[in-house]
């Protein structure tokens, strides 16, 4: 703000844009430790393989998360995922098939953008990015064939850096070469059966996923019509019941599941589902709904207690990947440990 | 002497005093405006005598101007920010500051007793200066504000030695985790309405009992997530005579000592007419609540995400009185009906969403509407927020109910068609302005055409409000509107197909408005430069957050965000750098 008056100035700056910025969020510019989780993972996966086996039942470091595959991230992204995934084959696979391959497919093209920088930095490439669309605040309403314009008009004044935690999907996913942990998603004690939306719509990240995903998936900042407080208020008092309430059922594995994109997280109980197709198509159904697109809510939950897993899903399976992050922080595919 | 028939009194014999007494049983903001423009000495009176002053724009006039104009002023009621700053589509910077009003009047001689301000960017250092200017300071009310701390709140709390009402709705307050509440000395005890529902941090259990336990007055009680159980049943207890009580943590064992006292304590709360709170709730505990139910009148569980459908039907159902409901559409179509048998004295019904954006999991339809119109014939306000609507639910709804003042309907996925013939949702809202000829504020949404806003052109005359999102197929459609609605104060429209012909068509009625705003239309800077040109008594402002500056933008390009405001000091001299003033 150029235009000084009466000490207002002063006083907006300090006492309005953190607290704004805060918003009870905790988001933060992080760089996201994609890249080097992942390349902790390598160095520490193989020799911190024994040390897993034995901990098998320690689960609650786990974190489940699903990969977003992107179709049209800049070159270097291109580069940056490559490098990082290894093997993988554009095609988009079925990533839930109990395979123990660990194969992470259709992750090339991986929305990350932010994987070593915070926000801001990333919002410079973004003309260059047809497909990814970040604002802090919400999401943005474009329609398919706009979606080259939309970085300008989703510009907003600030970018917490929240965005990059969504993004490194892929790099994640990248440990499932390391996967050959027998790691389980950690459980999550709560009984409520469904997350209210976490988001703050000021926090959301919106990644226009425009690999071919149906163009119909709009984005839309603003909508629905509800006040900030109340959404972040909902939020957090969903999570805040869930350790109210108590006595989970005697096998309730609750799990939270975020979505890249989504504006709040949802939770699954494990113990309802015997196989990881189950898993995923309930997912899937779960956020099918979701024709608000993707938008990376990562912190607008807040943070997360380390015994918390989430899983991340995407609106189509072949476009998405489901993946997790394990006792170590790693992020896993989905599907290589036995559903036991 | 008279002129006229003798049954004329010529007013002016009258002596100042007895009209400004007769005055004084004029309350109404309108109706002491349209006093005071009867005649000079009439125009004198009344603004000697006025104390109460709503600004439904803060930037409609400054701090000097109205001091100059009411110096009795006792009371003022401010509004920021444009209503769509509640959905983020308003930068934070963008203004509103209360500094500059505190610290004018601080320096003048106006005794200001009472503030409320809506959307407004709140420091601690205008509320240390408040707390400090004005002596006789009475009543704080803060609705989703910002910009302030616990701090601020302290220095409210120390200084203002006659503080009856310190209210908190909704505001992003930073908690420093100071000890506000001890800072009400020990000689504060003229508490009425005390409410910090909206504070997330931990509160001094015992500065509250105590607080409570001083304050004999105290009417309204509004705790925060912080207060458990015990505290509340102990606070009851010293307060019976609540008539408005919020709970904090509503958590505890049914078998526990506590509950029981708390359900003693209960009893005797028998003015206890208006319930909110419950943002930790354990269900089992809901029915220590059910012997002050039949008194209710207002019920608000909208944020009450640990109650399911079955124990709010359960609970609602002992509500016979309820005039007005608050609730998560968790409560479902058939919670619904059972509010419609139960609560037949319901005026006012918000149904909010427990899952924003999965509008496939929003768990009222249009059947819970229906129901409720058929139920409850004196509804008249409506916050309806559901998965999916028909044009028949919404003719039948308009037949149910002819006395909608407020009808704001919000199908959560947008551009929804009615579900059962694909057709747009212009019929059942045409009903509704047809039907509801008391319909002041409006907010739409669905599938819609022009011709909804031909309907409401033609219907809605008495409409001062009108939300538009993602609606229309041309300028006609704005225009429809703007020629109907005589009456029409504030219009707020973002992704419609609205342009520049729509847009100055007919430029004067926008100093007959309180604000314009579009976003995410057709409408290019050009056109809006245009605007301020011609009208100097607006204030066009651009919000453009791209970064670019004015020079680089050609008149041809679309303007993403216009807020217009009809005002009488010109350009603001706060605005960030990414508000441009035309």
């Amino acid at each position: 703000m150029s235009s000084p008056l009466l000490g207002v100035e002063e006083e907006v700056q300090s006492n309005v844009s953190s607290p704004s910025v805060d918003c009870g969020l905790g988001l933060k510019e992080r760089n996201y430790l994609g890249l080097s989780d992942c390349s902790s993972v390598d160095s520490s996966g193989v020799s911190s393989l024994p040390d897993n086996n034995k901990n098998n039942l320690n689960l609650k470091a786990t974190e489940l998360r699903l990969g977003l595959p992107g179709s049209q991230s800049p070159k270097r992204e291109t580069e940056l995922c490559l490098l990082n995934l290894g093997k993988l084959d554009e095609k988009p696979l079925l990533p839930l098939l109990p395979s123990k391959d660990g194969i992470c497919s259709s992750s090339q093209k991986n929305v990350v953008t932010g994987n070593k920088r915070g926000f801001s930095d990333t919002m410079d490439g973004f003309s260059e990015v047809k497909g990814y669309v970040y604002t802090q605040k919400s999401w943005m309403l474009r329609e398919a064939g706009s979606d080259s314009e939309s970085p300008q008009s989703v510009g907003h004044g600030k970018y917490p850096g929240n965005s990059g935690v969504n993004v490194i999907l892929s790099v994640r996913s990248l440990g499932a070469q390391a996967s050959v942990k027998k790691e389980e998603p950690a459980n999550v004690l709560q009984k409520q059966p469904r997350a209210t939306n976490g988001t703050n719509l000021k926090q959301t990240d919106i990644a226009n996923n425009k690999s071919g995903a149906p163009a119909s998936r709009a984005q839309v900042v603003g909508w629905p019509p509800v006040r900030s407080f109340r959404a972040k208020t909902l939020a957090s008092s969903s999570k805040n019941n869930d350790e109210v309430d108590g006595e989970p059922g005697p096998a309730a594995l609750f799990v939270k599941v975020s979505m890249d994109g989504a504006p709040y997280l949802r939770k699954v109980d494990l113990s309802t589902y015997s196989t990881y197709r189950e898993l995923s198509s309930a997912l899937e159904k779960m956020f099918s709904c979701f024709t608000l697109g993707q938008c990376g809510s990562h912190g607008a939950a807040g943070k997360e207690i380390l015994s918390q897993s989430k899983l991340k899903d995407l609106l189509h399976v072949s476009e998405y990947v489901l993946t997790y992050k394990d006792k170590d922080g790693d992020w896993m595919l989905v599907g290589d440990v036995t559903w036991e | 002497m008279f002129w006229g028939s003798r049954k004329t009194i010529n007013m002016n014999y009258f002596p100042d005093e007895v009209l400004e007494h007769v005055f004084d049983f004029i309350t109404s903001h309108k109706d002491r405006n349209s006093v005071s423009l009867v005649c000079k000495s009439w125009y004198k009176i009344e603004k000697y005598s006025r104390q109460r002053v709503f600004l439904g724009n803060c930037y409609s006039i400054s701090p000097e101007r109205l001091i100059a104009r009411f110096p009795g002023l006792k009371s003022l009621t401010l509004k920021g920010k444009p209503h769509f700053a509640d959905f983020n589509l308003v930068p934070d910077d963008w203004g509103g500051f209360l500094y500059p009003w505190i610290k004018a009047m601080g320096k003048s001689r106006i005794g200001l007793e009472e503030l409320k301000l809506k959307r407004m960017v709140v420091s601690d250092e205008s509320l240390e200066l408040l707390s400090k200017s004005f002596p006789n300071f009475k009543s704080l009310v803060l609705v989703s504000c910002e910009g302030f701390t616990t701090d601020g709140l302290a220095a409210i709390a120390a200084n203002c030695r006659f503080l009856r009402e310190l209210d908190l709705q909704e505001n992003e307050v930073e908690d420093h985790r100071g000890h506000w509440l001890s800072c009400f000395p020990e000689s504060c005890t003229s508490l009425v309405s005390l409410n910090f529902a909206c504070l997330k941090g931990e509160i001094n259990l015992a500065s509250l009992e105590r607080l409570v336990t001083r304050s004999p007055n105290l009417k309204s009680l509004r705790l925060n997530r912080a207060v458990p159980f015990d505290t509340l049943q102990r606070l009851l207890i010293r307060a019976p005579q609540l008539v408005d009580l919020g709970t904090g943590s509503y958590v505890n064992d049914p078998s526990s000592e506590a509950y029981k006292k708390f359900k003693a304590a209960i009893q005797s709360c028998n003015s206890i007419r208006s319930l909110s709170g419950f943002l930790e709730v354990a269900p089992r505990c809901m029915s220590a609540i059910y012997p002050i139910c039949e008194n209710l009148t207002f019920l608000n569980l909208s944020y009450a995400a640990g109650l399911q459908s079955n124990e709010l039907t359960k609970l609602i159902q002992h509500c016979r009185k309820l005039q007005r409901l608050w609730i998560l559409d968790c409560i479902g179509d058939k919670g619904l009906g059972v509010v419609a048998s139960a609560c037949k004295e319901l005026q006012e019904l918000r149904v909010f969403p427990s899952d924003p954006f999965d509008a496939g999991n929003a768990a009222v339809t249009e059947e819970g509407l229906v129901l409720v119109s058929a139920g409850c014939p004196k509804l008249n306000s409506l916050l309806y927020f559901c998965q999916r609507m028909t044009n028949a639910a919404l003719i039948t709804v308009a037949k149910n109910c002819t006395n909608f003042i407020r009808f704001r309907l919000c199908i959560l996925d947008p551009i929804k068609p009615d579900p059962v013939t694909n057709q747009p949702l212009d019929e059942g809202f045409g009903a509704i302005v047809r039907s509801c000829k008391g319909l002041k504020r409006l907010s739409l949404s669905g599938l819609l055409t022009d011709q909804v806003f031909y309907y409401i052109g033609m219907y809605a005359k008495k409409l001062e409000m009108l939300s538009i999102a993602f609606a229309g197929d041309s300028d006609k459609g704005m225009l429809y509107v703007l020629n109907g609605c005589k009456k029409l104060r504030k219009l707020e429209i973002r992704d419609c197909p609205f342009g520049d012909a729509a847009l100055l068509e007919d430029m004067g009625k926008y100093e007959t408005m309180r604000s314009l705003w579009m976003s995410t239309c057709e409408v290019t800077l050009g056109a809006c430069k245009m605007l301020a040109k011609k009208m100097p008594n607006l204030n066009i402002e651009i919000i453009n957050e791209n970064e670019q500056t004015e020079s680089n933008l050609d008149d041809n390009q679309k303007v993403d965000k216009m807020y217009l405001y009809r005002t009488l000091v010109g350009h603001r001299e706060d605005a960030p750098e990414f508000v441009w003033l035309l």
